[in-house]
């Protein structure tokens, strides 16, 4: 069995990569769109907050994945630290993007969904505040990488920030466990089928299910082609910078 | 078309913005990854020459 650390050498990746990427992306298009037609059309509305639960299929997937992007992130920051492979540091700065995007998702669907359930689009509550900072640590991240020309050093700085962010990234994932107060209800997804009050129905878990499948398998795909961009602008800085040399 | 109720307008524009978002990042990872191509065959076809 191959080794993981031969993922390490961007000629293996850019193979591997190319043949799971159709993959990858054939079953984000298939369970986002069963995940989110099912959901959408075929699910009934909740007793209490009426049809807006239909939002429930895309603000989860979306804040669980805004969480696990900046953990993948933090995986491949601490491999570029500790062994120095490129393609780590480059997947970690492929994939903040897209793990940015996932938290506006998040943040937005949230304060919409928020507004006619809590009579407000926006609440200082520890998970709320918790994602907000998480989506600048976003931000941040995406900054310094653009601010500063040597990609190593860029690689470098940008792990730390990383490593800090994680804090951040941890608490948006059990803010209500640390703090038991504030508007957002608590954990619902892993309490379905358990006979917990607050666990998520049948009806609407499988629909959730596959939407976040969607999401993750999106994100994977995202990231994969992300990569391979990284990886081909970084040869043509070194061809560039080989030209100049004459 | 379900019967979103009172609530059509929030529920419409939550799949609204995360389709848009999701559209604009798959475009923009498209475009670039067509930009820098495009200009690394160049400056492989320039070496080549060379």
């Amino acid at each position: 069995m191959a080794s993981l650390w031969e993922y390490a050498n961007p000629r293996k990746f850019m193979d591997t990569s190319a043949w799971l990427l159709p993959w990858a992306t054939g079953i984000a298009a298939l369970c986002l769109v069963t995940g989110l037609v099912w959901g959408f059309f075929f699910t009934p509305d909740d007793f209490r907050q009426g049809s807006t639960v239909k939002i429930i299929f895309i603000h989860v997937p979306a804040a669980i994945m805004a969480i696990n992007a900046w953990l993948m992130m933090l995986v491949a920051s601490l491999i570029w630290v500790i062994r120095r492979h490129h393609v780590s540091a480059l997947a970690a700065k492929a994939a903040a993007p897209v793990g940015m995007v996932f938290t506006m998702i998040a943040l937005f669907t949230g304060a919409v969904w928020g507004q006619p359930m809590w009579g407000t689009w926006w609440e200082w509550d520890p998970r709320l505040t918790s994602f907000l900072i998480l989506f600048l640590f976003y931000l941040g991240y995406m900054a310094l990488w653009e601010a500063i020309d040597n990609p190593d050093s860029a690689a470098d700085l940008t792990s730390v920030l990383c490593l800090v962010g994680s804090v951040f990234a941890v608490i948006s994932r059990y803010a209500l466990l640390f703090w038991n107060q504030g508007l957002h209800q608590g954990t619902t997804v892993s309490n379905a089928g358990v006979g917990v009050e607050e666990g998520v129905a049948p009806t609407f878990l499988y629909p959730l299910m596959i939407s976040l499948t969607g999401f993750a398998f999106l994100f994977l795909a995202l990231v994969l082609y992300r990569t391979r961009t990284e990886i081909r602008a970084r040869r043509l800085k070194a061809l560039i910078a080989q030209e100049r040399m004459g | 078309m379900p019967d979103l109720g009172s609530y059509a307008t929030e529920v419409l524009s939550a799949y609204a913005g995360t389709l848009i978002l999701l559209a604009a990042i798959v475009v923009a990872s498209v475009w670039k990854a067509r930009q820098v191509r495009a200009r690394l065959d160049e400056a492989e076809t320039r070496r080549g020459r060379v």
